[in-house]
């Protein structure tokens, strides 16, 4: 998922100094607050090995770093997964090796088929879910589509807010048409052009950071959100809703990869099998309100919680069934455009 | 032959200072927008001039233009409120213009970021101004003050006022009150004076502080993101996507090279301002 925040660019900069300093321990890169904060303390009284933790804002931001950089001074990331696919395709990433990485037993079986890594070859997940309509349930009927964001209705207008991160704003756009979230043909990339330009005046803004409290604090009716995000609003308040529309979402994955530039592939899996184990996933599930691929924690949640927040009670079966966002490659500049041509539509 | 060695010894740290800071990276901006991009991210050392075609697109010469025109309402509004600030702390006892300088600079003691969310919890619709207004029955609906290009000035002016007043208490604090005095001796009026005499001297003052809020403001990306709502494209935005959102480097660094060109004729132009005002004071 992308916390995106604007000040990634300095702390590139920052980040390849940091980066280079401190090469004895285990280098991990994540989210900030992303993994329980006794982690990596409690990995050290576990195997012996040191290991810190370096933060970053977004997918967008360590994916500049360790492109710049070649990978050095990191030895494990937490990305998504188009990022982790990328990451691959440049050869950044290492081999898992699952002999050494026993506790991928206790992923669900769809967790090991996954289309940006079949067989988690190079990454491994740690949270999934899906991309949805997070709205109040005391001021507005149960929204059923796409196009109930896309075109809101009067009472709705300059109250919604959708994803400012490209892929998701589009995948709005690629759903409700019917087509893939993967699609960069010119026909589709117009179409979806048109369709959120038309949008963008009913919209009250381009939100991914603080679009729960919109709805929390009522300012926005309907948000276009990450379901475990929809989740933080509906623990201030239960009239928050979280609902996938009819023509689906995207299948959204936080991968783990090792670097390939890694000198402590050893640790680095001791690491990843580490964070594999139940406790990680339960306190990520319990914690962050995502849903974790990790059967053994699932299985081993409060039930209360699942009935708190059913969308945490998805059935992997039925998840698997929605499309990936995958790397767009050569279709990436024609994407991009397009989104420029979106945001500078007055 | 002594003299010249001890202006290169002091030179010399800011000198390189500049080099390594600034020079270097225009470089490597430049080198980076004559290469492609690889298929997935990075640079793929092919030269090219494709990324100066695509630049040259209407799209991006729109944003450009919109965000200059962001950028120039900025500048005016900010120069109208600091000059006559500027004047006042001119005017002031002697002992209280440092404590009023100070003021000015007050804002600068907290992190732009959170400046910029305070503005966000003004404007919003549940917002202290809306509220506010509601209360004492101005409006009935809220006004509609936040994630427009509207916040998106307020945002730019608020953050760089300060710089203009004290560029522009700068260069008032410089004219000789006695010259003044015979402006008015003379049968001036109050606005003759400021129009013939004061003004013409203040005038790279005015240059100074209005070529730094328009080079700020026009490649900020952070106000246009959170208090344009992300609604407004703004180059600094854009520049921003193609490196992060895009990975597509050389074109971030393509668009750079336009507006490090735009901005460097700005700076010629005040430069050029500022001798030409100098040369008629000393004349």
């Amino acid at each position: 998922m992308s916390r995106k925040t604007a000040f990634t660019v300095t702390a590139v900069a920052f980040g390849l100094i940091a980066g280079a300093a401190h090469a004895e321990k285990l280098v991990i890169s994540n989210w900030d607050g992303y993994m329980p904060p006794d982690l990596l303390e409690n990995f050290t009284a576990a195997t012996g090995i040191e290991a810190e933790l370096s933060v970053h804002a977004s997918n967008e931001e360590i994916m500049g770093k360790v492109v710049a950089g070649g990978g050095k001074g990191y030895d494990v990331l937490f990305v998504s997964s188009p990022f982790a696919e990328a990451l691959a395709n440049l050869g950044l990433t290492a081999e898992i090796d699952h002999a050494k990485v026993p506790n991928m037993a206790n992923l669900y079986p769809q967790a090991m088929e996954l289309a940006h890594d079949p067989g988690n070859k190079v990454s491994v997940p740690y949270a999934w879910g899906t991309t949805g309509l997070c709205y109040r349930s005391d001021l507005m009927e149960t929204p059923t589509s796409w196009s109930d964001l896309l075109q809101p209705s009067d009472d709705l207008k300059g109250k919604v807010t959708m994803l400012s991160t490209d892929r998701w704003l589009m995948g709005a756009a690629q759903l409700a048409m019917g087509k893939s979230l993967n699609d960069t043909s010119d026909e589709t990339l117009n179409a979806a052009r048109d369709m959120l330009v038309a949008a963008k005046g009913d919209l009250l803004a381009y939100d991914d950071a603080t679009f729960y409290q919109k709805v929390v604090s009522g300012e926005a009716t309907m948000v276009h959100a990450w379901d475990g995000w929809c989740n933080y609003g509906r623990a201030e308040n239960e009239d928050i809703k979280y609902v996938i529309p009819a023509e689906g979402s995207d299948l959204w994955v936080d991968a783990i990869v090792i670097t390939a530039a890694s000198e402590k592939q050893e640790a680095a899996h001791a690491f990843v099998n580490y964070v594999l184990g139940q406790e990680t996933g339960v306190w990520v599930a319990s914690n962050i309100l995502y849903k974790t691929p990790n059967k053994a924690a699932m299985e081993a949640l409060d039930p209360g919680l699942l009935e708190a927040f059913p969308n945490m009670a998805m059935d992997p079966a039925d998840l698997i069934k929605f499309e990936q966002l995958r790397d767009l490659g050569d279709g990436q500049k024609a994407f991009a455009r397009t989104v420029t041509e979106i945001m500078a539509a007055q | 032959m002594q003299n010249r060695l001890k202006s290169a010894i002091l030179l010399g740290p800011g000198l390189g200072w500049l080099a390594l800071l600034m020079v270097v990276p225009c470089v490597l901006i430049f080198t980076y927008s004559v290469f492609e991009r690889g298929v997935y991210g990075g640079i793929d050392y092919t030269f090219t001039t494709e990324n100066f075609r695509r630049a040259a697109d209407p799209l991006f010469l729109g944003i450009f233009l919109n965000s200059a025109k962001i950028a120039a309402l900025a500048t005016v509004i900010a120069i109208l409120i600091a000059y006559p600030a500027a004047y006042a702390i001119t005017r002031a006892p002697r002992a209280w213009q440092t404590a009023l300088l100070i003021l000015v600079i007050l804002p600068f003691w907290s992190n732009y970021l959170i400046r910029t969310y305070a503005w966000i919890v003004m404007l919003n619709r549940e917002g202290l101004i809306n509220n506010g207004l509601a209360a004492i029955g101005v409006i009935d609906e809220p006004l509609p003050l936040l994630y427009n290009s509207f916040a998106v000035i307020v945002g730019l002016v608020y953050n760089y006022t300060p710089f203009v007043v004290l560029a522009i208490y700068a260069s008032l604090n410089r004219i000789n009150p006695e010259i003044i005095e015979a402006s008015e001796d003379l049968g001036a009026s109050g606005f003759t004076t400021f129009r013939r005499v004061i003004l013409p001297q203040t005038i790279s003052g005015v240059a100074a502080g209005g070529v730094f809020v328009f080079v700020l403001s026009i490649g900020n990306f952070i106000t246009p993101d959170l208090l344009g709502g992300g609604r407004l494209q703004m180059v600094g935005n854009l520049i921003y996507d193609q490196f992060l959102s895009a990975r597509d480097w050389p074109f971030g660094a393509t668009l750079s090279m336009f507006l490090i060109a735009l901005m460097m004729i700005l700076l010629f132009t005040q430069a050029i301002l500022t001798r030409r005002a100098s040369g008629e004071g000393t004349s």
